[in-house]
């Protein structure tokens, strides 16, 4: 699989700068200004996963969307747009504000035979919805032994680097990994943003479907024509890419592990690596959980060094989990302790201080040096 | 109340002239019930009660009634049909208290005293509505139609839960309060959406009144417009935590009007009120008048569960107040007294409680085998890499295990 994932330098510009609100309304701009042409075309993610929806929706009538300004607005990403406009009121709307509402009810809508599509207006904002999301959405199919099954998506925009303020940059994503009962997708290629979510709305599992907000307005050649074609393909042959992880990039020195905010990061790293003769693979994580051993492992195995790049904080997260999972099964293969580099353990850091939290090019590039090559 | 409808509903009119959705509740109010929108949302001044404690009919005037609060008095057979599970329901409770004591169930959260609640909430139902009840609402369960041993397995302790809700259209027994409130206003939402007449009741009790998803069921039911009926046992306890710490509103009815639906308040151990409180709600809900709160005022005669000591937290003369309001013994009195109900009629109900409790004592006296396996069974619809690694290593636990035995053994 080639690198897909390339970040725009507008978007990176506005986000030092830290102007969401222009970010934002560029990125409805140029998702409305893309026709739908065949063939291959400069898309953003925001465009992917917006016709991911749509697609769904077309294809699905039980298939709806709802929550906090996702109808007449297209949802504060626009992530949305145009789907109130082109399926009606009754198939895309908006909620109340109250985000245990908004879960609690696609909860019952689900058990009613529809496939709700929720959008959690941002990774802080999802936390009133804590209780419905871990007392039922990941319980209900255990506890009632398989007789309920709810076919719901949780989408929630997460993660920092968009000069956001409090409560709009949170990596939530370890409290969902965490409960059991839970599939966490989080896309970081435009391609995968319309693949994953296909993947998430056809799953008849419960799926917090992580969206890292500094990549919606990544752009890349993609052809949603053939998109569209292996999802009818996969749909009747019944494989797909689902839970498994994806090569980003090839290497044989090192292993750079990442997902979602963190592989366009952890590829720039490769790529300078590179420059210095190093050979980095760099792994999308892609399925949080289920999560891929083999995918992972084959490539650790390889290189006999790794390094976990991600956003969240270090303690206690997904990072510690890879780490613990590729010591448990790798071991004998490592020239060195893997290394991470993750958020510190802070609360998320007010705009002009977030670039020293996330991991970096050169935190990244350091920690590789780290591996114990004169060994 | 005594500002004419007339009046009352011209002024919301004067007061939002650009609102027409408020004109036209108000004017299809006017127009049902001959009464402002406010008199219908909010309770009447007092708890409907058709049959008072000694089980007499109440002349009309004293029921609680007012213009557009009116309550026929259910028919017949529905009332005979409601005493037969009132009875059951009295007898389900003291079996599986007794069931608890001998160590065959974990837990059981009574229902006693509350059974009139709990059968008029699933009898006001039809068959293809949907039921979302509590912990404490086993006997309303299985007057929707469950097994009754399928509704105490999730009391046993071999699973979570041990009915498949699809099939009674009755929700999980929720145990996270309010929680289900909302599933229920989903339900009606994906049923309305797909234009069916669906009405959903959802449960809870008064202190759970004070939970968010309280407030948000009922929001997002009134903004959409759904058939839902949230009905509410006022026991008067949380535990140990009296009604006076949990809201200081004139009733929990009178919570309606904040999100423009109806309430109503009604005596939860008069069967007779109570059916013909929520047979109108059900009616109103189905015809699509939107969501109600009814407040039923009950008590819960014996303590939270098996593991809670009330005394600690209520006096026995308070408890013997509410003995004297036994919803059975009133009911009883009525029916004989109305000439339903003679010594055949309460012998053949007898034997039908003791069937049922019979048919209890042997379905939880039998210890079922669990299978571990079920532990990575339903987690998801088909197993991760990660739950299938795990669940061999559980296998291989178990048969080196059995195979020890078998070696002890020889």
């Amino acid at each position: 699989m080639s690198p897909a994932v390339t970040t725009s330098s507008e978007a990176t510009e506005r986000a030092a700068t830290g102007d969401v609100s222009s970010a934002t309304a560029s990125a409805a701009a140029s998702a409305a200004a893309v026709a739908e042409a065949s063939g291959p075309q400069t898309i953003t993610m925001a465009k992917a996963l917006n016709t991911a929806m749509a697609d769904a929706m077309e294809a699905d009538s039980s298939v709806l969307v709802f929550g906090e300004d996702v109808g007449r607005l297209g949802g504060v990403f626009r992530i949305t747009d145009g789907l109130m406009a082109t399926f009606g009121e009754q198939r895309c709307f908006d909620t109340p504000l109250a985000e245990s509402g908004i879960v609690g009810m696609a909860v019952g809508m689900a058990m009613n035979g529809m496939r709700p599509v929720i959008e959690m207006q941002f990774d802080a904002f999802a936390y009133p919805a804590f209780e419905q999301i871990v007392s039922h959405v990941a319980k209900m199919h255990n506890r009632t032994k398989g007789a309920v099954k709810l076919p719901m998506v949780i989408r929630v925009p997460y993660a920092g680097g968009i000069g956001g303020v409090e409560h709009h940059c949170d990596s939530s994503e370890s409290y969902y990994a965490h409960t059991a009962g839970l599939k966490v997708y989080t896309p970081a290629t435009v391609a995968d943003g319309y693949r994953m979510l296909r993947e998430a709305i056809d799953s008849d599992d419960p799926v917090m479907f992580m969206e890292p907000k500094k990549l919606y307005w990544s752009k890349d050649q993609v052809d949603l024509g053939a998109l569209r074609a292996e999802h009818a393909a996969n749909a009747e042959t019944g494989s797909s890419s689902e839970g498994r992880a994806a090569v980003a990039r090839p290497g044989t020195d090192a292993t750079l592990i990442a997902y979602g905010p963190s592989v366009p990061t952890a590829l720039a790293a490769a790529a300078a690596a590179a420059e210095e003769g190093r050979s980095l693979e760099v792994i999308d994580v892609r399925s949080i959980v289920p999560f891929d051993d083999e995918t992972v492992c084959a490539s650790v195995r390889k290189t006999g060094r790794a390094v976990v790049i991600a956003e969240a904080h270090g303690f206690a997260s997904v990072s510690s989990e890879i780490v613990a999972r590729v010591q448990e099964r790798c071991f004998h293969y490592l020239a060195a302790p893997i290394r991470r580099v993750t958020g510190f353990d802070v609360p998320y850091p007010a705009p002009k201080l977030e670039h020293y939290y996330l991991p970096s090019v050169d935190r990244i590039l350091d920690a590789v040096d780290d591996l114990q090559w004169e060994n | 109340m005594t500002i004419s409808a007339d009046h009352e509903a011209q002024g919301l009119a004067d007061a939002r002239p650009d609102d027409t959705e408020a004109n036209d509740q108000a004017s299809e109010v006017r127009r049902k019930f001959g009464i402002s929108v406010e008199d219908y949302m909010l309770p009447a001044r007092h708890q409907i009660q058709m049959v008072n404690p000694s089980g007499v009919l109440k002349p009309e005037a004293e029921q609680g009634t007012e213009p557009g609060h009116e309550y026929p008095i259910p028919g017949d057979a529905e009332l005979m049909a409601a005493y037969e599970q009132l009875v059951v329901g009295r007898r389900v409770n003291g079996q599986n208290s007794a069931l608890v004591r001998q160590g065959r169930m974990a837990v059981y959260p009574s229902s006693h005293g509350q059974e009139a609640c709990q059968v008029a909430a699933a009898l006001c139902l039809r068959e293809g509505d949907w039921l979302f009840p509590t912990y404490r609402d086993a006997v309303a369960v299985m007057s929707k139609g469950v097994d009754p041993v399928e509704t105490m397995t999730i009391f046993r302790g071999d699973w979570h839960g041990g009915y498949d809700p699809t099939k009674h259209k009755v929700g999980i027994q929720c145990t996270p309060l309010t929680t289900q409130l909302l599933h229920a206003v989903g339900v009606a939402h994906a049923a309305k959406l797909r234009g069916e007449d669906t009405v959903v009741l959802a449960m809870c009790g008064d202190g759970a009144t004070s939970e968010g998803d309280f407030h948000e069921a009922l929001n997002f039911a009134a903004v959409f417009h759904l058939p839902v009926i949230f009905f509410v046992q006022n026991n008067k306890y949380a535990i140990s935590v009296p009604l006076s710490q949990q809201s200081v509103a004139p009733s929990l009815a009178h919570k309606a009007v904040g999100y423009g639906m109806a309430g109503e308040r009604v005596d939860g151990n008069d069967l007779v009120a109570l059916l013909a409180v929520l047979d109108r709600a059900v009616k109103l809900a189905r015809d699509g008048s939107g969501p109600l709160l009814i407040e039923a005022h009950t008590y819960r005669m014996q303590a939270h569960t098996n593991a809670d000591d009330a005394t600690r937290y209520r006096e026995d003369s308070e408890v013997a107040e509410w003995t004297a309001k036994d919803p059975i013994t009133r009911m009883t009195a009525y029916l004989t007294d109305r000439g339903l109900l003679d010594d055949d009629g309460s012998t053949r109900i007898a034997a039908k409680a003791e069937a049922v409790a019979s048919q209890l004592r042997e379905g939880l006296g039998e210890d079922v085998p669990v299978d571990p396996q079920n532990l990575f069974r339903y987690v998801f619809s088909t197993p991760t890499p990660q739950l299938k690694e795990q669940s061999a290593l559980l296998a291989d636990e178990l048969a080196r295990e059995a195979s020890s035995q078998k070696e002890a053994g020889k």
